[in-house]
This record gives C-alpha cells, sequence and structure tokens, in this order.
C-alpha cells in the first residue's frame, strides 16, 4: 500500500515537476509567467489533437511515430504560447500578470474547447469519445526489466520516458544555471536587466528564449498528464489547478529544480494523502485536500521572513525591460 | 559595433516613450486594436464553423441582446463582474496583485449562505439581512488582510499568497458542501430556503437582478469618488507610483496596504453576498466563476477607472454570452467563449505599447550622413511611423 501510495505521488509529481521548471526558467529571466496554467493544457491538448491526426489517418501504427508525432504537436503548441507571452510582455512591455491570466483563460478554453469538439470538427462522428489508448500505450512504455525487480522495480523502474525527462531536465537545469556561461547570464538578466545589458548581454534574446524553452518545458507537464496519467483519456478541466500547483511549487523549491524534484514528490503525496487515509468522511477529504495550499503559504511566509539573499526570487521578477528607462 | 567605414550603424528603428497622447488618439488606438482583434476572431470562427463570419456576430449579439430575459441576465453577469472590479481595484491601483478576489468571494458567499441556512427561518428579516451583509463583508475582509499583514510585515508575495487563498477557500467550500448537502450526503447545498425564501434579496417589480444591479451601481459611483476625490484614494495611488515618495512624503505604507486590502475583500464579500442571496440562491465552489481572474483584466483595461470598467466588463461579459451562443448553435464545447475572450484582451493589451511608446525608424541614409548625430527626425516622420507601428 506504502509502495502504491509512493508510485501514485511520484506520477502526480511529474506534471507539477514539468511546470515549475519551465517556470522557473521563465521566472530566472525576470518575467513572472502567470500563464503556466493556460500552457499546460495547450500542451496536453496539442498532443491530443498530434495523436488523434496520426491515430484516425494512419493504417499501420507505430510506437516510435505515435510518441514522436503528439510530442512533436505539444512542443509546437507550448512554444507558440510562450511566444505570445513573449511578444506581449518583453517586446510590447505589457503587464506581465495581465497577460499571464489572459494567457491562461486562453489556453484553458483552447483545451476545453478542443478537448470537447475535436470529434464533431473532424466530421468523424461514429467515435464516441478521444481515448487514445494506443498511443497512451507507447506513451507508457516502461523499463523492461522493472516487472522482475519486486518492489524496487515497481518504485524506480516502472515509469515511463516522461517521468524521467522530468528528472533529467530538471537536473540539467540546475547545471545550467549553476555551471554555464549562458546560465549565468541568464540569472543576470533577471536580477538587473540593465546591468546586463551594459555588459554586452542580448536582454531581449535570453527573455525570448527563456520564456519559450519554459512554456515547451511546463507543456511536456500537460502531454504527461494526458498520455501517462489519464491514460489517453481527455476530460474537460480534467488538469484541474495543476498548473498553478506547478507556479506553488516554484515557490516551495526557492527557484532551485533539483529541489523542485524532493517538492513535487512532497506535492504529489499532499495531493492524494485523502485517498489512503482510512475512515475519512467525505467531507474531511476536501479539508485534507488543502494541505499543499497551506504548505506553500508556510513555505512562502518562511522565506519572506527570513530573507536569505539566495533564497529570494529574482530581483526583477515581473518588471518589463526599457533600456531608456531610468 | 561600427561598420568598414567607421559610421556608426544605426539600428533600423528604436523606441521612444511618449509624452502623452491626446484622449481621442488614445482611445482611436484602443478601438483599432479591438477591430483587428474581431478580425481574427472572426477568421478563428470561420474555420472552426465554417460559417459566414458577419452571421456570426450577428448570432453573438441575439445571444446576448436577443430578448428581455437575455438582456436581464446580461445585466446581472456585468454587474457581478464589475462588482469583483471594482472591489480589486484599489488594491490594483496600489501594486498590490490580488488575484484571490476569487476566494475572497467564495468566502463572501460562504458566510451569506451560512446565515441563511443556520438562522433563515428563525430571526426576523429586519436582523437576518443585516447580519448576513455584515458577516459577508467581514469574511471577505479578513481573506483579503490575511495576505495584506503579511506583505506589509515581511513583504510576503501577494501574487502567490492571495492565489493560495483561493484554494484554501475552495475547500472549505467543498466542505460545508457536505455538512450541510440537501438532499444529505449529495455534496451539493441546493437552493437555501426554497419555500420559506428567507434571506433571499428582494425583487424590485418581480425582477429577480434589479436589487443587485442598483447596489453595484451604488458602489461604481462610491469606487470613483474614493479613488478620485478622497485623501485614502490619494494616499494608495502615491504608494502604487512609489513606495520610496510615499514614505518620504510621511505616508504609512503599511496602514495603507491592510486598509486598502480591508476594502477590496469587503466588496469582494458583498459579490458573494449578491451572488448567493441576490441570484443564485445557492453556493457551490465554482459560484465565483472565474470572475475573480477576469476582474483583473477588466480593471486593468479600464485603466482603474470605474466608469470605463462599466464598458469593459460589458464588453468581456458581451463576448462571453456572444461566444456561448455560437457554441450553442453549432453544438460545440462552450469554453469557445473562453478563446474569443483571450484573443480579444491579447489584442487590447497589446495595443498599450503603441498608445504609451512610439516606433522611430532610422532616418534615409542621406539625411543620416548630412546630420552625422544622433537621430532626432522630425515631427511629420515621428507621426508618420506611429501610424506605421499602428497597423502591425
Amino acid at each position: 500500500m506504502i509502495a502504491a501510495f509512493i508510485t501514485r505521488a511520484i506520477m502526480q509529481a511529474i506534471p507539477l515537476l514539468y511546470g515549475s521548471t519551465g517556470e522557473i526558467i521563465t521566472e530566472k529571466s525576470g518575467h513572472l509567467n502567470l500563464g503556466t496554467a493556460g500552457v499546460m493544457y495547450v500542451g496536453g491538448i496539442c498532443g491530443v489533437i498530434g495523436a488523434f491526426m496520426y491515430e484516425t489517418h494512419t493504417s499501420s501504427f507505430n510506437s516510435v511515430l505515435a510518441v514522436l508525432v503528439p510530442l512533436l504537436a505539444s512542443i509546437i503548441g507550448s512554444a507558440i504560447m510562450g511566444l505570445i507571452y513573449a511578444v506581449l510582455t518583453v517586446t510590447l512591455r505589457a503587464n506581465q500578470n495581465v497577460t499571464g491570466l489572459a494567457l491562461t483563460t486562453f489556453g484553458v478554453g483552447f483545451g476545453n474547447f478542443f478537448g470537447g469538439s475535436l470529434i464533431k470538427l473532424s466530421g468523424n462522428t461514429d467515435i464516441p469519445s478521444i481515448a487514445l489508448s494506443d498511443t497512451s500505450n507507447a506513451f507508457r512504455t516502461s523499463l523492461p526489466f522493472a516487472d522482475s525487480l519486486g518492489v524496487i522495480g515497481k518504485l524506480f523502474f516502472s515509469y515511463s520516458f516522461l517521468a524521467y525527462g522530468a528528472i533529467i531536465i530538471a537536473f540539467v537545469t540546475t547545471f545550467y544555471f549553476n555551471r554555464t556561461r549562458s546560465g549565468l547570464h541568464l540569472r543576470a538578466v533577471g536580477e538587473s536587466p540593465a546591468t546586463a545589458d551594459a555588459d554586452g548581454i542580448n536582454v531581449g534574446a535570453y527573455k525570448y528564449g527563456a520564456t519559450i524553452i519554459g512554456s515547451v518545458i511546463a507543456g511536456l507537464g500537460g502531454l504527461y498528464y494526458v498520455m501517462d496519467y489519464a491514460n489517453g483519456v481527455w476530460s474537460n478541466d480534467g488538469f484541474g489547478d495543476r498548473g498553478w500547483l506547478a507556479i506553488a511549487l516554484v515557490i516551495f523549491a526557492i527557484w532551485r529544480p533539483n529541489i523542485g524534484i524532493i517538492g513535487s514528490f512532497v506535492f504529489g503525496g499532499l495531493f492524494i494523502i485523502h485517498n489512503y487515509i482510512p475512515g475519512l468522511s467525505m467531507g474531511a477529504q476536501e479539508i485534507f485536500k488543502m494541505a499543499p495550499y497551506v504548505v506553500t503559504i508556510l513555505v512562502l511566509v518562511i522565506v519572506s521572513t527570513r530573507k536569505k539573499r539566495e533564497n529570494l526570487p529574482p530581483a526583477s521578477l515581473g518588471l518589463s525591460y526599457f533600456r531608456e528607462d531610468r | 559595433m561600427k561598420n568598414k567605414t567607421g559610421k556608426v550603424h544605426e539600428p533600423l528603428f528604436h523606441i521612444v516613450k511618449r509624452s502623452a497622447l491626446p484622449f481621442w488618439k488614445s482611445w482611436l488606438f484602443r478601438i483599432l486594436s479591438l477591430l483587428a482583434a474581431l478580425v481574427v476572431c472572426g477568421i478563428v470562427i470561420v474555420t472552426v464553423t465554417a460559417e459566414n463570419p458577419l452571421a456570426m456576430y450577428k448570432t453573438m449579439f441575439e445571444g446576448a441582446f436577443g430578448t428581455a430575459r437575455r438582456r436581464w441576465s446580461l445585466l446581472q453577469d456585468m454587474a457581478m463582474l464589475l462588482c469583483i472590479s471594482l472591489a480589486v481595484t484599489p488594491a490594483f491601483k496600489m501594486k498590490f496583485w490580488n488575484i484571490g478576489a476569487e476566494g475572497q468571494v467564495l468566502i463572501g458567499g460562504l458566510a451569506t449562505a451560512a446565515c441563511m441556512i443556520l438562522f433563515g427561518e428563525k430571526l426576523s428579516p429586519a436582523v437576518l439581512y443585516p447580519l448576513m451583509a455584515v458577516t459577508s463583508i467581514l469574511a471577505g475582509a479578513l481573506w483579503a488582510v490575511i495576505p495584506a499583514v503579511f506583505k506589509a510585515k515581511w513583504n510576503t508575495n501577494e501574487t502567490l499568497f492571495t492565489l493560495m487563498m483561493n484554494y484554501i477557500a475552495i475547500q472549505l467550500l467543498s466542505y460545508f458542501s457536505y455538512v450541510w448537502s440537501n438532499p444529505k450526503g449529495s455534496g451539493k447545498i441546493g437552493i437555501i430556503n426554497a419555500s420559506s425564501g428567507a434571506g433571499w434579496l428582494p425583487y424590485i417589480g418581480n425582477n429577480k437582478y434589479l436589487f443587485n444591479i442598483l447596489v453595484v451601481l451604488a458602489l461604481t459611483v462610491f469606487m470613483y469618488i474614493y479613488l478620485k476625490y478622497s485623501k485614502h484614494g490619494y494616499e494608495l495611488s502615491v504608494v502604487g507610483e512609489s513606495e520610496n515618495t510615499a514614505k518620504y512624503i510621511g505616508i504609512n505604507v503599511k496602514k495603507v496596504i491592510i486598509r486598502t486590502m480591508l476594502l477590496s475583500g469587503a466588496i469582494c464579500g458583498i459579490a458573494g453576498l449578491l451572488l448567493v442571496a441576490g441570484a443564485n440562491h445557492t453556493v457551490s465552489s465554482n459560484a465565483a466563476d472565474g470572475r475573480g481572474f477576469t476582474a483583473i483584466m477588466v480593471s486593468w483595461l479600464a485603466k482603474f477607472n470605474p466608469a470605463y470598467m462599466i464598458l469593459t466588463s460589458l464588453l468581456l461579459v458581451f463576448f462571453d454570452k456572444g461566444a456561448t451562443e455560437i457554441s450553442t448553435a453549432f453544438s460545440l464545447n462552450d469554453s469557445f467563449s473562453e478563446i474569443i475572450s483571450g484573443i480579444i484582451i491579447f489584442f487590447i493589451i497589446g495595443s498599450e505599447f503603441f498608445i504609451n511608446y512610439e516606433i522611430k525608424f532610422r532616418e534615409k541614409e542621406g539625411a543620416h550622413v548630412k546630420a552625422q548625430k544622433p537621430a532626432a527626425p522630425g515631427p511629420e516622420i515621428a507621426s508618420e511611423s506611429g501610424k506605421d507601428g499602428d497597423s502591425k
């Protein structure tokens, strides 16, 4: 039962980890993208659209293509979302909070609209609902020796490639921030764009890059959710508020993707703990569902009261940069 | 960067902040951006439904204004959105990003529902109504003041704090939905006091929504005066412009933050009261229906001016209703309206750039050589390029 709890918690954690790693990259460039929730929906639904097109148009099902087509569709969809945000907030210097909320409205609407209308739009009305079980099976291919290793295999090796991908991306991002020249430049842009600009760093390019790459990574979280967690079945609003929880996780991780890995496991556990405590009434379960949010508030308060410099958010977070401003 | 001849390379264009644009011109930009948005929405509608876009806009119009019933429902939705927008505006003007209006409204609504359920049939209306009003206002204010205190004391990030408070409110509401569920165990609070109507806000001339609309209208006038003519309104706009200036001229910034958020939360509480007692007569976790977030866009699009907010909330509610009508007519998913609203907001947000900044293009080669100094294009070139920038 504990092994089952941990594997379920980790499956819950992966979308959050993708979302928070993507959001950390964007925030390091000084942009608070509240559109992450919408981006994750778009990442998910674009994968669904890609898979749906592939499954309905192909005669011979190829697992490699079945993974690549939705993956590519998802990446393109989230990159476009990132691009919209970057054009509005970097080039047009629009208010980041308003743009982010509009992006979330748009993205969630986009996801639910195509999720609910894809069948009707494709004109192929004899399909009852979108259940991409073949594609989902291709996505969920796990390591072949996982079953033979008992509990250890279940705990560590039973996940799909996207789950390991999330952890690898988080480690790579940490390495990038701390050990590469370009990562240093990105952090400089987020701390003080004017200083970075004076040093000859192309501020706009870094902001665009960070926003778009961050969106793509966040979008993969949506793809993982649909294809792995939900077995290829899209249900409207099924993804729920995980996008916002991912933004909360950024704070929990104090802007460090490697801490985000552990943080996401904790959040994943808190997210489902109400199912594993025996004897809870329906009402009490609702109280337990508060846990991730309460914990986030506690972390937020503790971080802000202690004011350790390395734990604070990027200094220019939320402000747009205009070279001629003084 | 120097090229072969040693001349300084000048970029194709650069961007300058405008001093001030005449009133009519800035609105011209906004209207142009709205038209551009409508064209893009038209393209989206055509690709999705393969219908004549003009006919579709007619359908939208029908959906929003077609019958008396629809007009009242439009007015009610508009009033609720406007009420929450009014609530977030003072905080917003202070640059306090309260995205927790959703939760503050829900908690206000929950407090109202609690009064109606517990005391509805025990107290006389003369006691019940004030009790409902006071508890909902207090509940909303409490929900808003917690993040404000932390912001004032430790500069805790308010955007994320208020966001988290939303979910706590939602879960609290779900909990009470089980406690007070009707029928038992359904997890839903059905219509409260369905037979007696105790605690329902009065119908004016048989109209369910008129009372709400009048309350919101009064709040709009109040907020307009509060922001424009009161000392509080002045103080909060100074804090929003520059906290250091505010400290320098002796404004107690912490006090202003806490006071403004109390007001913001209190109005959200009123919105909850109106939603529960004046319209739905029940409460559920989606009672606020995302308005807490939409309200931020309404307020920002209106430049924090309560009078313009009437227009911007009408605009967003109109598109919401209209796009819902389209999705019903074509049996599409009703999230279509969110896509349309999203596109329109993107365009209006984008247009602000052209109101605040001006794009100046590089002068012709010859002129540049002759001038040989930092570009200072003549006024006629500047105004030309401004127009060019807008058409993109």
